[in-house]
Formats: C-alpha cells, sequence, structure tokens
C-alpha cells in the first residue's frame, strides 16, 4: 500500500498557494507528515543552521577526540594480540579475544566508517583522510566509499537506488512482491550478519549482479568488475593472512587458539555491526519511498528523507562509541560530514525540530530495535494476508506452483 | 662490518619489516611505532620541539629534534613544517639556521602581524609539541668551493637563511648589509654583532625607521667594491626586485643570487580563474558556480557522486589559489601545501588551481 508522505492539498497559513513535495512512503505505518513545502524548507534552514553552529567550532578538542580514540584503538588490538601469543591459556584467549573484539569494532565503527565518510578530512592530516584510509574489513575502502557514501546516503531509503535496504537479497517493505524464496529470509539474514565483512563485500562489488547478467554486461561494466574484484582479493588474502596465518604461526604452538580467537572476534564484530546498522533503517516507523519521489528533490527534502528513513539507538556513552555514533543515525543521516563525536551534542536540537513539525524522530534501545527489526525480517518473510485468505494458503499456492515449476511472484497490493 | 654481513643485516631489516606490514595490514608498523615515539617512524617525518628562546620582539628560534630518517641540509636551505592549529594542519617553509650536521636543527620565526602560524610557532608553540617535517630544499646555496669575496644583502626574516651560511663557514671576506626598522628588530643582533667585533664580518646595519629604506644606488657608498663580490640577497620582493635590475644595469646580474620567501597567494575574492591542470582546461568562472559545474561545463573529467557536500567521492587536491565553500561561505587558501577540496560545494574566491 502506498501511502501519501505529504499532503497533496493543503492550504498554508498564508494562502499562498502550496506546493507540496511528492514524497511517496511504501511503509504501511500511517504516516504523519503532513507539510507544505514552505514548511520542508524552514526545517532546511534551521538544520543548515545546526551544521553551522557545529562547523564554527569544530577545532583541537575534536582533533583530539579522534586521535584519542585512534590511540586507544590501536593499544588495545595490540595489546590483545600479545595476549593472545599465550592463547592455550584460557585467562589469554577470554581476554585477548574480549579485547580484540572490542578493538575490532571501534576500527570498523567509530574510525573507520566515520573517516572514510570524510568526517575528519578538515584536519587535514593525510593519515587521517578519506582519501588514505584503509580498513580491517574485507571491502577495500574505496569500494565501500562509493556504495555506502555515493548511494546509500544520497538515495537513503529510496526503493530501488538504495540498496542498503535489504541489500537487494530481501523483503523489507509490503510492497515489495513476495516469492516462495523469502521464506529463507531470516536464515539468509543471520548468515549474513555472521559473515557480514564478506556480505559487505559482496555488496559492494555487487557480486550477484554481475554474475546475473554475465555476458550482459558491457565491456567497460565487466572491466570495472574485474578490477574490483581482484582489489578484494587482495584485500581478502592481508586480511585473512592476517588473522588466520600470520598472528596464529606468530604464537607457536597456541597457533590453532590463536586462529580461533581471530575469528570469534570477526564474528563477535560482524554481528555487532550488523545489528546496529539494521537498527539504523529497519525498526516500525521507518519510512521508505518511490523512485519517483526525489526527482527534482532540494536539499530541505533530502532532509525530511534522511529525518523520516533513519532510526536512532539510545543508551550509554559506551555503547554510542561502540556504535560508531551510528546510534545517532538519525543526525548521522542528516550531516554525514560532520564529526561522529558532536552527534550527541545536537541530537536534542534534531530532535526538538521533529517535535515542532510533528514528525516522528524512531529512536528505542538496542534490544527493542534490534528485536524491531528482526520482527520485520520474519513478518516478511510471509507473504501478506489477503482478504479472504490465510498466509498459509498463499504459501501453499506458491509451493504448488514451484512443484509444477511455475515460480510465481505476487503483488501484496490489497485489491480495492 | 663486511659488506656481505652488511647486506645480510639489511636483508633481515627488510624482512622484519615486511613481516610487521603483513602484522599491521591494514596500517602500517610505523603507525605502531609512532604510538610509541613519533620521531622513530619512518614513513612520515615528524620533529619534536625541545626548546624556544625568545629572539627579540615576536621573533623567537625553535630548537627541533626531527625523526630519525632525517638527512640533513645545506646552510641556506628552507624546509616545510606543518603545525596543527584549531585542529587543522598548515604548512609554512622556514629556513634552516642552524649549521648541518647536529642532531637538533634550528628555525627562527617571525611573528607577522597576520600570519596564523607565525603567530601560533611564537607564542603558542611548547616544549614537547610534536609538529610535522618535509625535507630540506631550496638552491640558496654557497657553492663548494666559496667565493673569496661575498656580499650578503638582507632584510628582515631575510637574515636567516644567512644565518646557517655565517654559521657553518668561515669565510675570508664577508660583508653583511641587513635592514630592520631599529637596532632592536635585528633578528640574531647580538651575535651578528659580536661576530663584526671579533672581524669575522663586516656588518652594516640599515634602521629603516631612521634611515629609510636601503635604495640599491646606494651600494656605491656603503659596499664600493660590491660588482666584485658574489652577492646573496634575501628579503621583501620589492628589494630583490630592486637589486635584480640593478645588478643588471651593471652588466653583473650573475653575481646575484636571490631567495623569494613565498610569493604572495592571489588576492581572495568572487569568482576568478580556475585552472584544471591535468586537463590543461582554464575556465572563468563566477562567485555562485561550483567548480565541479564549472569543470564538467568546460569538458573536464570530474569525479563526483552527491553533487550536494555530502560523500566526499568529489575531493580533489586545490594546488594554489583560494575557493569559497557556499554552503558556509568559508574560504581556503593554499598556502606551502595542496588541499583537499570539495569542488561540489566550493567555487573559485580569486583565481584557483586544481590538480585534476
Ligand atoms: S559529489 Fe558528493 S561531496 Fe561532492
Amino acid at each position: 500500500m502506498t501511502q501519501t508522505l505529504a499532503t497533496t492539498e493543503q492550504t498554508t497559513t498564508d494562502g499562498s498557494t502550496p506546493t507540496t513535495w511528492q514524497g511517496h512512503a511504501l511503509t504501511d505505518a500511517v504516516t504523519t507528515a503532513k507539510l507544505t513545502h514552505e514548511q520542508v524548507e524552514q526545517i532546511g534552514a534551521r538544520l543548515d543552521e545546526i551544521r553551522a553552529e557545529v562547523i564554527a567550532t569544530r577545532g583541537e578538542s575534536d582533533a583530539r577526540y579522534i586521535r584519542g580514540v585512534i590511540r586507544a584503538q590501536r593499544w588495545l588490538e595490540a595489546s590483545s594480540r600479545v595476549v593472545l601469543l599465550f592463547s592455550k591459556n584460557k585467562v589469554a584467549f577470554v581476554v585477548g579475544t574480549a579485547g580484540l573484539s572490542v578493538a575490532k569494532i571501534l576500527e570498523n565503527m567509530e574510525i573507520g566508517h566515520n573517516v572514510l565518510h570524510g568526517q575528519w578530512d578538515w584536519m587535514r592530516d593525510p593519515k587521517i583522510h578519506s582519501t588514505t584510509w584503509e580498513w580491517d574489513a574485507v571491502t577495500p575502502a574505496e569500494q565501500w566509499k562509493h556504495s555506502h557514501n555515493e548511494t546509500h546516503h544520497t538515495y537513503t531509503n529510496v526503493v530501488g537506488r538504495d540498496n542498503d535496504l535489504g541489500y537487494g537479497i530481501m523483503r523489507v517493505d509490503n510492497a515489495q512482491p513476495w516469492s516462495l524464496k523469502l521464506l529463507g529470509q531470516p536464515f539468509f539474514n543471520l548468515v549474513n550478519a555472521t559473515f557480514f565483512e564478506y556480505g559487505i563485500a559482496a555488496y559492494d562489488l555487487e557480486l550477484f549482479d554481475n554474475l546475473k547478467k554475465g555476458e550482459d554486461r558491457t565491456p567497460e561494466q565487466r572491466e570495472t568488475f574485474r578490477r574490483n574484484a581482484a582489489a578484494v582479493g587482495r584485500k581478502l588474502a592481508r586480511q585473512m593472512g592476517k588473522d588466520y596465518l600470520v598472528h596464529p604461526l606468530l604464537s607457536g604452538p597456541n597457533a590453532l587458539h590463536t586462529a580461533a580467537a581471530n575469528a570469534i572476534a570477526n564474528v563477535v564484530r560482524n554481528l555487532w555491526t550488523h545489528s546496529v546498522i539494521i537498527c539504523g533503517h529497519f525498526p516500525d516507523g521507518v519510512e521508505v519511498f518511490e523512485k519517483t519521489s526525489i526527482e527534482g528533490e532540494t536539499k530541505a527534502q533530502w532532509y525530511l528523507r534522511q529525518m523520516l528513513g533513519s532510526a536512532n539507538i539510545t543508551g550509554s556513552k559506551f555503547m554510542h562509541l561502540m556504535s560508531g555514533n551510528l546510534s545517532h543515525q538519525i543526525e548521522h543521516h542528516l550531516f554525514p560530514d560532520l564529526p561522529s563525536n558532536r552527534y550527541a551534542e545536537i541530537a536534542p536540537k534534531v530532535k526538538a525540530l521533529f517535535e515542532e513539525y510533528g514528525l516522528r524522530y524512531v529512536s528505542g534501545p538496542l534490544p527493542v530495535q534490534v528485536a524491531q527489526a528482526w520482527g520485520k525480517v520474519f513478518r516478511l518473510s510471509l507473504p501478506d494476508r489477503e482478504p479472504g485468505r490465510s498466509r498459509w494458503s498463499i504459501i501453499g499456492e506458491a509451493v504448488g506452483q514451484a512443484l509444477r515449476g511455475r515460480p510465481t511472484e505476487r503483488v501484496a497490493v490489497a485489491a480495492s | 662490518m663486511t659488506s656481505r654481513s652488511a647486506a645480510l643485516s639489511r636483508l633481515i631489516g627488510r624482512a622484519a619489516w615486511g613481516l610487521g606490514a603483513l602484522v599491521a595490514t591494514p596500517v602500517l608498523p610505523d603507525d605502531y611505532v609512532a604510538l610509541v615515539n613519533p620521531l622513530q617512524a619512518r614513513d612520515v617525518l615528524r620533529a619534536r620541539v625541545l626548546a624556544k628562546m625568545a629572539e627579540g620582539v615576536g621573533v623567537a628560534t625553535l630548537v627541533l629534534r626531527p625523526s630519525r630518517s632525517w638527512t640533513t641540509h645545506r646552510p641556506g636551505q628552507y624546509l616545510r613544517i606543518g603545525v596543527d592549529i584549531a585542529g587543522v594542519r598548515h604548512w609554512r617553509a622556514y629556513s634552516v639556521t642552524s649549521p648541518p650536521g647536529a642532531r637538533e636543527l634550528t628555525i627562527t620565526v617571525k611573528a607577522k602581524g597576520d600570519g596564523l602560524v607565525s603567530t601560533h610557532l611564537v607564542e603558542r608553540a611548547r616544549p614537547g609539541d610534536v609538529i610535522m617535517l618535509d625535507l630540506a630544499t631550496g638552491d640558496f646555496v654557497l657553492p663548494e668551493t666559496l667565493p673569496d669575496k661575498l656580499l650578503f644583502l638582507t632584510a628582515g626574516s631575510g637574515i636567516t637563511p644567512v644565518m646557517a651560511m655565517l654559521r657553518a663557514y668561515r669565510f675570508g671576506d664577508v660583508v653583511v648589509l641587513h635592514s630592520a626598522r631599529s637596532a632592536d628588530d635585528v633578528i640574531f643582533g647580538d651575535e651578528l654583532r659580536s661576530a663584526a667585533a671579533e672581524g669575522q664580518l663586516v656588518l652594516l646595519e640599515r634602521h629603516t625607521d631612521a634611515q629609510g629604506r636601503l635604495d640599491p644606488t646606494e651600494l656605491d657608498d656603503l659596499v664600493p667594491d660590491w660588482r666584485e663580490r658574489e652577492t646573496y640577497a634575501c628579503g621583501p620582493a620589492e628589494l630583490l626586485a630592486g637589486l635584480e635590475a640593478h645588478f643588471e644595469a651593471a652588466g653583473v646580474a650573475d653575481r646575484l643570487h636571490v631567495e623569494r620567501f613565498q610569493t604572495e597567494a592571489a588576492a581572495v575574492g568572487e569568482g576568478g580563474t580556475a585552472r584544471f591542470v591535468r586537463s590543461g582546461v582554464e575556465v572563468e568562472t563566477d562567485g555562485a558556480t561550483t567548480l565541479l559545474q564549472a569543470g564538467e561545463d568546460a569538458g573536464v573529467l570530474l569525479k563526483s557522486g552527491c553533487r550536494m557536500g555530502i560523500c566526499f567521492s568529489c575531493v580533489t587536491k586545490l594546488t594554489a589559489g583560494s575557493v569559497r565553500d557556499l554552503r558556509t561561505g568559508e574560504t581556503t587558501t593554499v598556502h606551502d601545501e595542496p588541499i583537499h577540496i570539495q569542488t561540489c560545494v566550493s567555487a573559485s574566491a580569486g583565481a584557483c588551481q586544481l590538480d585534476a
């Protein structure tokens, strides 16, 4: 069912002809955003002000912050790896693995993700710069920047443009057609979460798309894919080499334990980052948009889409740090290039703006948000109920058709 | 050590470093070395400020201990240093004032009224600070065989490269003709005067507040044999231009060697000429058109993504001139080091030059 995000007809208080944003939400949550064009532009101007305030006060203490986090992360990683040289010892194994897991999370989230966003480019330090940074992940920074910064952040939650929505393999909205294979969606999501860094690499590489299209690709597309795949291969070799060869070998008789510890740390990091990220755009109340809704979009309309398309996580300072401040997903999506340590301070102002315009500031504790997101994964793995038919009979029919060799797709729009 | 064992230890060193690279990936072993001691890391040059000495009003000498991979300099050369001010790195060039070969080196900085970096170094730099460094460079140096008769013609902080030469060499016949606003404003005044008293050099001070600026035609009176001297000059652009014309007219242009401190950056304005160096394209822009747009309109292939300032795909090096961020109105000007800018939200502010 397609919802209209903004009203199409509304009279403004000053009597001017209301130009309205032709935004459409595809969720079945009832949208409360009934804003005139002027109101949307006002919101945009207010957000610009919030950004300008941070830029004007950005300086030495911010620089000290990121350098401090990087230093702490490196000490933690180095000392955890030293402890793991003796990983046959149970205490060393537990302490080292825990330390390494935290180090890897910090490296990916508060440091890598944010540096690659260019949040720290203003320092003009080539060591902490989006053009030079490489991170502890299988996907090369260059490819991730393209799919994440360019595609996801520009086309946030636009169906068909933002592949982060279900990573192109999941059903994330009722308006998406259901098919039988989606029954496996919860399972695939779990696999994806466990091996998230590989999932991201495949995703940045557009691996499945490339495999599917095969010979249908243009020579340039094939060349790009070949080049990118080679880069992923090199990165993969270094990453695997480090965690499963070099460090284990350095720990001599503890080799197997060290390799196991590294594997656990990688999986812990994967599960954690996946959980944080799934909370960003998946929980109930977050809206998705149609392609046509962003044609000729203004900056203010883009802001509004970020506001409605993101969700925050509430929690302690430590949780914010470990999430790379993606717990302030709304603020991050509004201002992806502001230093992450400043999101907490602008959050109350952003929230007040939401309230002023009657918009829903989606936010909740991590367990609740994760549960909601997973609930959605489960719910949407099943077809929608249709008048007079149960889900089971729809599934039954699909199974029957599949058995007869006629896979079918259902469009889940209720007959009206 | 025999050459074979030297080669062997080099090989072992390289193997250890290679292993270190595998251990530390995706960062460098040097990044971990720098955690412990920034001066031990070899991938970037840094220096620690060991001491700061006042040299007079608004002038300070910084004693620096460079990274162990620092090589050396020749007297008269300069080096670029990078300091973080309000979290932002700024690069400027300063003459090395110490003789080569020592473990420490010194630079002497004069705080200019509006000079962000010089003011910072003179007023706020503290022992213990770590700054960035670059190798020494510049061809304002003396030849292998020292000339018999020398004239150093300097003004203001133009004395700094010459000081390195005076400290490094013993000269036979050398005249230093130095201009400063007053006797108190002469950088290294005490050192120069005592060297003169000991007969190591002839010092001619020109105090411009009282005596006015030096005119090249006065050389005949001040240094009658100036035509026979190899002359090394360093100071403001007008002084150097005057000297060049004067030496040229006297037919001894080849005796004059000058050092120019950074050429003045073009004035900051609205719009202006944007040069895309690698594409060899030059366009006139107004103050409202982004460099991305202007470049694309002129057929330059530029990287871009969101075109609204959020994705950083369009980041390109500004190699000279100034740009204005159209969102904040803030301008960015290149001094001694290119700066990465986002072309999709930047417009030319005066002339600018991009590495694209
Ligand atoms: S094109 Fe995205 S920041 Fe410039």
